[in-house]
């Protein structure tokens, strides 16, 4: 599949993903990723240092929200320059886990460089986890 | 507080970090990545790669190790245990693919207040053995002060 440039329109909704995370995801990125902060795996630690619960590391809210660009693109190696700001905490339950929400759409095109800035929407229980989260991606 | 004579300071090189395969395959599966060229060898290279691709975010890896060197740094002054991240940015040159050896260079790019708390503002650049540039990754941290 390829995608022609031509063909985009800035405002275009280029898909949407849900990601179900559960403690054993955290686990997993922690082991994946090397960061083994405990407030992403021991309820007791979050709780001392004052956390609503478990959180979820913000790299791997990050990870799984560019996978909608990702899938779009068809190969990760399009993506230039991909940045957020954590605003808000992903609080994983031990039993429910935490559904993450992830949509986007072309924010901004470039026809000289045939890049397209797709901009991230990344929701839990209906509020934005992420800020400014946009990924430029080469057509 | 963070020390905000730290401001402009650089870090040595870390140490090369060889990206293998299966922790390309490891990271993918973490972030949650079903995207061929992360996973499958001749996807990777059908696509022009000369190996597996890591995902957008696996510069972390590296840029963590530049970072542990500033955490353990008595001048910085920065209490892990009060640290949340405020924002995050990758800037690729080219995308890493396994086989690279990296190796970062970070440097202290801002030390700001803000009330009690501190925000950090580190850049950290990715070099392949070539010393060519493959990657820039920008992070913000804010240390918690006394409330």
């Amino acid at each position: 599949m390829s995608i022609k440039f031509d063909s985009l329109e800035v405002g275009q909704e280029i898909g949407k993903l849900e990601f179900h995370l559960t403690r054993d995801s955290l686990v997993r990125y922690a082991g994946a990723s090397g960061d083994f902060n405990p407030i992403h795996y021991r309820d007791d630690i979050a709780a001392a240092v004052g956390l609503p619960g478990v959180l979820a590391h913000g790299m791997l809210t990050m990870g799984a929200a560019v996978q909608v660009a990702v899938n779009w693109i068809g190969d990760s190696g399009r993506v230039l320059d991909y940045q957020v700001r954590f605003t808000k905490p992903v609080v994983v339950h031990p039993t429910e886990g935490a559904v993450l929400v992830v949509s986007g759409k072309i924010g901004a095109l470039d026809a000289e460089s045939q890049t397209a800035r797709v901009d991230i929407s990344a929701q839990f229980n209906d509020t934005a986890v992420l800020g400014k989260a946009q990924a430029v991606v080469r057509i | 507080m963070v020390n905000p004579t730290v401001q402009g300071k650089q870090y040595p090189a870390t140490a090369p970090y060889l990206v293998g395969r299966e922790k390309i395959r490891e990271f993918a599966h973490a972030v949650k990545s079903n995207s061929p060229v992360n996973l499958d060898l001749f996807a990777a290279q059908a696509a022009g790669y000369a190996d597996l691709v890591a995902p957008p975010t696996f510069a972390v890896v590296i840029q963590e190790r530049s970072l542990a060197t500033v955490l353990a740094d008595p001048e910085a002054a920065i209490d892990f245990s009060r640290v949340v991240h405020g924002d995050q940015r990758f800037i690729y040159v080219r995308p890493i693919v396994a086989g690279d050896e990296l190796t970062s260079v970070l440097t202290v790019a801002s030390v700001k207040s803000l009330g009690a708390h501190s925000m950090v503002t580190f850049e950290t650049k990715i070099f392949d053995i070539a010393q060519e540039l493959v990657c820039t990754a920008i992070s913000t941290l804010v240390v918690r002060g006394d409330e």
